[in-house]
C-alpha cells in the first residue's frame, strides 16, 4: 500500500542549495502524492490530499501524539494554540481572536490602514540618499515588526533583542539531529526561554491595568471563556510575535522580487492600484512565505490517496507544492493575478487557518502599493537573491535593489 | 445547419425568459451573460423590487441592524435584461413557447428557466391570518412589518412552528428581550430537518435562552379583539397563550400552480428535473428547452440513490442557477450535472449551525467530535452503514471532511477517534416524524396500457 519513492527528493528540498527554486523538486514530489520517508514520516505534496488532511479531524497538531518525539518543538514551555488540538485550541484561539477581529473587535485591522500607510511611507522616506536599498532590512522586516509590537504592546526599543531570539527559534524549527549541530537546537531552546522571560516581565506590568494593546487586554479579559492563565498568555504572545516577524516579511519581499522579475506587472500595478488585492492572493499561491507545515501527527490510522498512514506517524504538508499543483491550478507556474477561484494554501486551511491573514494581507497590499508608486525604475542587483536558511519559512535574507537616480 | 451552428445562433440572438426574479433567477441571468449569451433576456417576477436576499430577513433585519430595504442582492455583472416586475406569470404554453402573464401579456421564448421558489404557508383560517399582529416571513415586506412589530415592544410573541425560520425568529426575540412562546407539533424544534437527537439539543438551547417552548402541541385558533388585533392563541390541549404578535412559520408552498396546465411534472413537491436542471414532463420525459432552479426544483441526486430531492437552501439555488444557465447555452456533450452535496447554515441563540448532505436521508446519528453539553460538536448521519450527512454546532470548519465522507460513501459510524472525543459515541436512531405535510393522497394518475399510450395526468391538487 505505502510507497517509498524518491525519499531523496525531500532531502534535496531541505538542502540549502535548492532554496532559491524548490519548485521543480515539488513537481517531482507530487509524482507520489503521499510519500513515506525512510524515517517513517510521510510527505504530502498534492493540493487535494493536503486540503483533505487539513480538514481531517484525525490529525493532531499536538506533539504528544507523535510516536517519535520531536526535540525542537517539545520545549519546556506551555504550547501555544498552533500546537494544540480542540477543545483547547478552539478555546484559546477564540479568546485571542476576541481582541483581534470580528465579531468582538471588528474594526481592528481595517482601522489600522492609516497607521500602516504612515509606517510604510516613513520607511520609504528613509531610502533617500541610499545607493542600494535592501528591501528586507530597510523595509519588509521592520514594517511588520513595528506593527506586531504595537499591537501586542511590546516597546519598540526592545525589538533588536528579540530579533535575535526569534531568529534562533525559527532556525531550530527544522532542526535535524542527523545533520545539524546540536548548538542549533540548544540556541533555539535558550531563545524560547529568554523570550518567555522577557514577555513574562511585560505581562507582570499589565495585570490590573486595562489598556488597548493585546497583552493588556489578555491580562485583564473578562469574556465568556474567562481569562487565560499567565502561561497561556505568554504562549499566545510568543506565537503572535514569531508569526508577525517571520512571515509577512517574506510575502512583501517575494512580492517585490516577483514584480522586479516581471516589470510589465510592476507597471500594471502602478497604473491599476486595485490589482493589488488579487495580486497579493496570487503571491500567496505562487511564492508563499510558509512553504511547509513541518508536522502533524496521525491521531489514528489515516487513509489518504489509498495510503494508510499509521497512528503516531509524522506528516509533513508541503503547502507551497500544493499551491502549484497542476491538477488544481491551471498553468500553476505562471504568476497570474487575474486567476479566478484562487483558493491557495498560503494561509493553511481548516481550524488552524492563519489567524493573522487579514492583517498580513493588508500590510502587504499597502507595502507593495507604496513601493511601486514611490520607487523610481527599481532593478534587482542580484537574481536570485540570497535566501534565509529555513525551507519552512522561506524567503530572501536580503533583496538589494537600485533605483534610477537621474 | 448543424446543431453547433444552431447553438451559436441561439447564443447570439436567442430568446431566454426567466420566471421568478430572485436569487436563482438573478444568478442564472448573470451566469448566462458570463457564458457569452448575447440574445434577449427577460426577467419576469411578481415582486416589484429588484432581487434581494432572504436569509438576512430572519436575522439581521429582525434585530433592526439592517433595514429590510438594504438586502438587495449584489450584482456580479450587468445582465442587460428586460425586467417585467410586479406581474405574476399565470401560465406556460409549451406548444407555442410562450409565458402568459396575469395581465394577459404573452412573452415568447426559445428557452425558459423556472425559478419561482416558495411562498410562506399561510395560517389556515383566513380571517385569523388577517388579524393585526399575525405574520408570515418570506418577503422583504413581511420582514419589515415584523421588525416594526418587534420594535414596538410586544408583551409576548408566539412563534408557530420551530423549524429553522421559526427558531431564528424566537432567537431574535430573546436577543431583543421580548418574551416568546414557541409552539411545535413535533417533540422538539428542528426535528423535521435534523431528527430527534439534535432536536433535543435545540430544545435545551431554546429553554436555556428563556424561550417558553411547547412541543407536541397544535395551535388551533388565533383570537382577536374587537379592533381586529391578535390577543390570544388556543392550543389543542386546551391551554392558551396571550400574545400580541404571532409568526406563522410552518414552512413553504412551492409556487407551481401557474404550471398546472403546462404538462410539466409540477406539483406541491416542486418541479421534477434531471441533474442538468431540465424539467420533466408529467410523463417523466425530459424537456429540452425548459429548465428549473432553486427552491422550486426537485432534482435527483445520485449520492442519495437518485432520489428526487427538493432543497430550500441558498447555496443550492445558486449552484443550480449556474448549472442551468450553463446547460441552457451548451450542447448536449458539454452539459454539466448538478451533483454537489447540499449545504445549509443557520444562526440562532448564539450558535452557528451548519449542515452538509441530507440529514433526512438517514437512519442513525452519532456525535463524532466535541461536546454536546458545550454546544460545540459535529454529528454524523448514516443510512444503512454509510455516511449521508453531518451537522455542526459551532464547529463548522470540519464539515469539509464530512462532505468527503459523504462523497466517498464512507462507512457509518465513522470509526476512529479524534483528539476532541465526545463523551458518548454510540449511534442512536435518527427518529424523524412521519411525513405529515406531503403525500396526502395521490398527486398523479397513470393511464393507458400500450407503451405508446401510457401517460401520467395530474390528480386534483390539494392545498
Ligand atoms: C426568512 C428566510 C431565511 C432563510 N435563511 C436561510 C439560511 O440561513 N440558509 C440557507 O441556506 N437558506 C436560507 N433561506 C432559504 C433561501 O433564501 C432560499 O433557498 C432562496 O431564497 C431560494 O431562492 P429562489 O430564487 O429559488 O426562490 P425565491 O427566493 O423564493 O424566489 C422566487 C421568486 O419568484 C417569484 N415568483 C413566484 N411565483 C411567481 C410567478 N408565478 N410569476 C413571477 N414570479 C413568481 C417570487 O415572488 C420570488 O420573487 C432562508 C429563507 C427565508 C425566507
Ligand atoms: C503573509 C503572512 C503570513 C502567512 C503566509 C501565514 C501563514 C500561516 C499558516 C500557513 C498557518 C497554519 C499553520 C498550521 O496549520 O499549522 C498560520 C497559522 C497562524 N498564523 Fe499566520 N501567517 C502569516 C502572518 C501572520 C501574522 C501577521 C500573524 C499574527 C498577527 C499570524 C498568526 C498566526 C497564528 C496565531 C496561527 C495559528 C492559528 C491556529 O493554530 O489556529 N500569521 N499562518
Amino acid at each position: 500500500m505505502t510507497t517509498t519513492e524518491k525519499p531523496d527528493t525531500l532531502l534535496r528540498i531541505l538542502d540549502y542549495s535548492s532554496r532559491a527554486d524548490p519548485y521543480p523538486l515539488y513537481a517531482e514530489l507530487r509524482e507520489t502524492p503521499v510519500a513515506r520517508q525512510a524515517d517513517g514520516s510521510y510527505v504530502v505534496s498534492t493540493y487535494r490530499e493536503i486540503a483533505e488532511l487539513l480538514h481531517n479531524p484525525h490529525l493532531s497538531s499536538d506533539v504528544r501524539n507523535l510516536s517519535r518525539p520531536m526535540e525542537a518543538v517539545q520545549g519546556r514551555t506551555t504550547p501555544s494554540f498552533i500546537n494544540l488540538d480542540p477543545p483547547e485550541h478552539d478555546r484559546l484561539r477564540r479568546m485571542a481572536m476576541r481582541h483581534f477581529g470580528p465579531p468582538h473587535t471588528p474594526g481592528l485591522v481595517t482601522g489600522m490602514e492609516d497607521d500602516l500607510t504612515a509606517v510604510v511611507n516613513g520607511l520609504i522616506d528613509g531610502f533617500a540618499g541610499k545607493e542600494q536599498i535592501d528591501i528586507v532590512d530597510d523595509f519588509a522586516y521592520p514594517f511588520p515588526v513595528t506593527v506586531i509590537c504595537h499591537l501586542l504592546g511590546v516597546p519598540r526599543e526592545d525589538e533588536p533583542r528579540f530579533h535575535l531570539w526569534v531568529d534562533a527559534i525559527v532556525n531550530s524549527i527544522d532542526y535535524n539531529p542527523e545533520t545539524d549541530p546540536k548548538e542549533k537546537l540548544e540556541n533555539g531552546v535558550q531563545a524560547r526561554e529568554d523570550l518567555r522571560q522577557y514577555l513574562a516581565g511585560l505581562l507582570e506590568q499589565r495585570h490590573g491595568k486595562p489598556g488597548e494593546d493585546l497583552l493588556s487586554r489578555l491580562a485583564n479579559d473578562d469574556g465568556p471563556d474567562g481569562r487565560m492563565t499567565d502561561e497561556e498568555i505568554l504562549a499566545t504572545a510568543n506565537l503572535l510575535l514569531i508569526a508577525g516577524h517571520e512571515t509577512t516579511v517574506n510575502l512583501i519581499t517575494n512580492g517585490m522580487l516577483t514584480l522586479l522579475r516581471q516589470p510589465q506587472m510592476l507597471q500594471r500595478l502602478r497604473s491599476e492600484p486595485g490589482l493589488v488585492v488579487p495580486l497579493v492572493e496570487e503571491l500567496l499561491r505562487y511564492e508563499p512565505p510558509v512553504h511547509i507545515i513541518p508536522w502533524r501527527a496521525a491521531y489514528t490510522d489515516i487513509t489518504v490517496a489509498d495510503t494508510v498512514i499509521p497512528k503516531g506517524s509524522k506528516i509533513m504538508l508541503m503547502l507551497a507544492s500544493g499551491s502549484r499543483d497542476p491538477n488544481r491550478f491551471h498553468d500553476p507556474d505562471v504568476f497570474d493575478p487575474d486567476r479566478r477561484d484562487n483558493e491557495h494554501l498560503g494561509f493553511g486551511s481548516g481550524i488552524h487557518l492563519c489567524f493573522g491573514g487579514p492583517l498580513a494581507r493588508l500590510e502587504t497590499q499597502i507595502a507593495l502599493t507604496a513601493l511601486v508608486q514611490r520607487l523610481e525604475e527599481p532593478t534587482l542587483v542580484t537574481d536570485p537573491p540570497p535566501y534565509r536558511p529555513s525551507p519552512v519559512l522561506r524567503g530572501p535574507i536580503h533583496l538589494h535593489i537600485e533605483q534610477n537616480k537621474n | 445547419m448543424t446543431s453547433a451552428d444552431n447553438l451559436r445562433a441561439f447564443k447570439r440572438d436567442g430568446r431566454i425568459v426567466i420566471v421568478g426574479a430572485s436569487l436563482a433567477g438573478l444568478r442564472a441571468a448573470e451566469a448566462l451573460r458570463a457564458e457569452g449569451f448575447t440574445g434577449s433576456l427577460t426577467m419576469i417576477g411578481d415582486e416589484t423590487c429588484e432581487p434581494y436576499d432572504r436569509p438576512p430577513l430572519s436575522k439581521q433585519v429582525l434585530t433592526g441592524w439592517v433595514p429590510a430595504g438594504d438586502t438587495t442582492l449584489p450584482r456580479r455583472r450587468d445582465v442587460n435584461a428586460e425586467w417585467l416586475l410586479g406581474v405574476p406569470a399565470s401560465g406556460l404554453d409549451l406548444a407555442t413557447n410562450h409565458v402568459r402573464l396575469a395581465d394577459g401579456r404573452e412573452v415568447p421564448f426559445d428557452r425558459v428557466l423556472i425559478s419561482t421558489g416558495v411562498r410562506a404557508r399561510p395560517w389556515f383560517v383566513e380571517s385569523e391570518a388577517a388579524l393585526d399582529g399575525v405574520f408570515v416571513l418570506r418577503t422583504r415586506e413581511h420582514a419589515e412589518g415584523l421588525q416594526q412589530a418587534l420594535a414596538a415592544g410586544p408583551s409576548r410573541v408566539l412563534v408557530i412552528g420551530a423549524g429553522f425560520t421559526g427558531s431564528e425568529i424566537a432567537s431574535i426575540c430573546r436577543e431583543r428581550d421580548i418574551a416568546v412562546t414557541v409552539a411545535e407539533l413535533a417533540p422538539a424544534p428542528l426535528v423535521g430537518a435534523l431528527g430527534a437527537m439534535i432536536g433535543d439539543v435545540a430544545a435545551d438551547l431554546q429553554r436555556a435562552h428563556g424561550v417558553d417552548l411547547r412541543c407536541g402541541v397544535k395551535v388551533t385558533r388565533l383570537e382577536g379583539d374587537d379592533q381586529g388585533r391578535l390577543r390570544r392563541a388556543h392550543f389543542d390541549d386546551g391551554s392558551t397563550v396571550d400574545a400580541d404578535v404571532a409568526v406563522v412559520a410552518l414552512g413553504g408552498i412551492r409556487n407551481t400552480e401557474w404550471l398546472r396546465e403546462s404538462g410539466l411534472a409540477a406539483g406541491p413537491w416542486g418541479i421534477a428535473c434531471d441533474t442538468g436542471c431540465r424539467a420533466l414532463t408529467l410523463d417523466g420525459l425530459i424537456t429540452d428547452d425548459v429548465f428549473v432552479a432553486g427552491d422550486v426544483a426537485r432534482c435527483p441526486n445520485p449520492i442519495y440513490e437518485y432520489r428526487l430531492i427538493s432543497l430550500e437552501h441558498w447555496a443550492n439555488a445558486v449552484e443550480q442557477a449556474e448549472v442551468a444557465a450553463h446547460n441552457m447555452v451548451s450542447g448536449q456533450a458539454d452539459r454539466w450535472p448538478h451533483l454537489s452535496i447540499p449545504a445549509f447554515w443557520s444562526i440562532q441563540f448564539g450558535v452557528n449551525i451548519k449542515s452538509v448532505g441530507v440529514p433526512t436521508f438517514a437512519d442513525e446519528v452519532v456525535v463524532t467530535q466535541g461536546s454536546v453539553a458545550d454546544r460545540r460538536f459535529v454529528a454524523a448521519y448514516g443510512y444503512r452503514g454509510r455516511v449521508t450527512a453531518a451537522v455542526s454546532f459551532n464547529n463548522a470548519k470540519w464539515l469539509d471532511h464530512y462532505r468527503q465522507l459523504i462523497e466517498t460513501a464512507a462507512p457509518f459510524p465513522p470509526p476512529s477517534p479524534t483528539p476532541d472525543q465526545p463523551v458518548d459515541m454510540k449511534p442512536v436512531p435518527v427518529d424523524f416524524p412521519g411525513p405529515v405535510l406531503l403525500a396526502q393522497g395521490a398527486t398523479v394518475v397513470v393511464t393507458g396500457h400500450d407503451p405508446s399510450e401510457r401517460r401520467v395526468t395530474a390528480a386534483q391538487q390539494n392545498r
